[in-house]
């Protein structure tokens, strides 16, 4: 899919909710992560850990998408589909909330 | 600046448990070539999904299960089961490094003969013999096993009609221990029927009796019970020897030894717990030996072994379609192979490699087929690095039965290769195609052309 066609299908979409990770949840620089008010803990490879983090740092979706395209081998449609299915995810585990 | 490697963001939940004795599974370490053959340029040059197989592989289990037995027993023949891959090529393989053939169909047969076996080297097993078949068989001194009264006493007018002796044994079966025991093939050991048959067959004086077949089921994981089987049929031929004054030239106990591939809802991994050519040839060997059949009149002992000898020299190259979330969360992989063609994976579960590096982080995942159909499942569950779209992957030990029960269902076969032993790759049978699967399909007059 090419970068027109894939802004052109964005501007369809409707605006995305700005993603924020709880608060209490502790991130260690190996990808382990920990939420003490449940006692979940998870482990995150180092693509899920910078993702993480860049959420927490508040970060929306295409600042996110243009710091890891510029760094990595990654074409636009296969990020997307990873980054939405890794944000559905991190909501399941309860990890994240839309404000 | 040169971009970083990228994978897959991959979050797994850690769960609290019993410690596991085997520690982390590694199905994940890639495995980038097959006998110095690149996965990658194969895919290039055959496509994908493709069949491997090794020649190089095949000629070691072979030479591995003759030395086994050799070693134990005095006189040792061996024929390959061709319904367990008839692809010319590597029924070639087999019976340049000496098998006879072992066929179950006039099919089978025929393809025998048409390798080039010589008829007498040809054991003919199975309950479906057409009067063709038999002729056929008779005529070529083809070794006939025989499964029932019908086909006994079927043989009898045959021999008539075309005025020859049929070479023939029984397939006898038994208890040997195992559970379910395999009854409907042949006759009963136990309650008679087996000498029955035997005495019809001596008595009729049109047929000669040359050996004593048993084939005692299929993926055994106990030695034992292919000793109790030797153990019988050595008393048999010795009560044959006694009562009926027939020496028998053969012994033949089957095939079924277990290759190294782990069954479902099996707690261990094939591979420990799967018994070595040694061990069969053990248990096999010391009971013939011991049975108080004379050195001099020791019978030729036949084995038809398939699946031990082929499983682990078979590979399907296989890509990624497509990634999916389930409900449930859990990851989904659509690989472009499926049950129609991995025919084992209904009772297997086959280890699976990826064909390219990865990180060490992984994630369980469901492998599923490309056909539109619910029960094409390829693995439940397993533990992969996270795969993308184009991605390889390796399936290991698919030599038995996948290139003979496979499925034409919505799909075509695909390429089957063979790497020689110099590592040179042979197409040895081509993908279908539409004009090959239509050829034999006829249009009635009033069905051409349509209007929509």
């Amino acid at each position: 899919m090419n970068n027109k066609l894939l802004t052109f299908i964005f501007i369809l979409l409707p605006p995305m909710p700005t993603l924020k990770i709880k608060t209490d949840i502790a991130i260690s620089d190996t990808g382990f992560v920990f939420i003490p008010s449940t006692g979940d803990s998870f482990s995150v490879n180092p693509m899920g850990a910078e993702l993480i983090n860049l959420i927490k740092q508040g970060k929306q979706v295409d600042d996110i998408k243009k710091k890891i395209l510029s760094s990595y081998t990654i074409d636009p449609a296969t990020f997307e589909k990873d980054y939405y299915d890794f944000v559905r995810q991190l909501k399941q585990y309860n990890l994240l909330t839309e404000k | 600046m040169e971009k970083l490697r990228y994978e897959r963001p991959v979050i797994k939940k850690l769960n609290t448990g019993f410690l596991s004795k085997f520690g982390t599974r590694t199905e994940y370490v890639p495995v980038t070539h097959i006998d110095d053959n690149a996965v990658e340029d194969l895919v290039k040059e055959f496509g994908s999904p493709l069949f491997v197989l090794s020649e190089s592989r095949i000629r070691e289990n072979f030479q591995r299960a003759n030395r086994a037995f050799k070693t134990r027993y005095p006189r040792v023949q061996f024929a390959w089961s061709y319904k367990t891959n008839y692809l010319n090529a590597i029924c070639n393989v087999f019976h340049s490094e000496g098998s006879w053939a072992e066929v179950v169909s006039g099919f089978e047969y025929n393809k025998a003969l048409h390798n080039g076996v010589p008829g007498d080297k040809i054991i003919f097993n199975g309950p479906d013999k057409t009067d063709e078949d038999l002729i056929s068989a008779i005529k070529n001194n083809s070794l006939i096993h025989i499964d029932h009264l019908d086909e006994l006493y079927r043989l009898i007018e045959l021999s008539e009609e075309v005025k020859k002796k049929p070479r023939v044994s029984i397939r006898i079966n038994m208890d040997t221990g195992v559970y379910p025991m395999w009854d409907r093939f042949g006759f009963n050991y136990e309650n008679g029927q087996a000498w029955d048959a035997l005495m019809k067959i001596v008595t009729s004086q049109k047929m000669e009796l040359t050996g004593l077949h048993s084939h005692i089921g299929t993926f055994m994981l106990t030695k034992d019970a292919y000793g109790i089987a030797a153990m019988k049929l050595a008393t048999l031929a010795l009560k044959i020897k006694k009562e009926l004054k027939k020496n028998i030239m053969y012994i033949d106990l089957g095939g079924g030894f277990a290759s190294t591939n782990t069954l479902h809802g099996s707690y261990y991994q094939g591979k420990d717990i799967s018994p070595s050519f040694d061990d069969y040839a053990e248990a096999i060997s010391t009971q013939i030996l011991k049975s108080g059949i004379s050195p001099e009149e020791l019978p030729l002992l036949i084995l038809e072994t398939g699946r031990a000898l082929i499983d682990d020299a078979g590979y399907l190259i296989g890509s990624v379609l497509a990634n999916k979330r389930l409900s449930d969360g859990r990851r989904a992989t659509i690989m472009d192979f499926g049950v129609n063609i991995l025919f084992t994976s209904f009772w297997y579960a086959h280890k699976i490699s990826p064909a390219q590096d990865f990180s060490h982080y992984t994630e369980d995942t469901v492998l599923y087929g490309p056909l539109c159909m619910n029960i094409d499942v390829i693995r439940e569950s397993c533990t992969l690095p996270p795969l993308k779209k184009g991605d390889q992957v390796v399936v290991h030990t698919v030599g038995a039965y996948n290139m003979t029960q496979w499925m034409q269902f919505i799909a075509m076969r695909p390429n089957v290769v063979l790497i020689d032993t110099k590592g040179k790759s042979h197409l040895i049978r081509e993908k279908e195609s539409l004009e090959y699967l239509m050829q034999k399909e006829k249009m009635p007059e009033h069905l051409k052309g349509f209007k929509l």
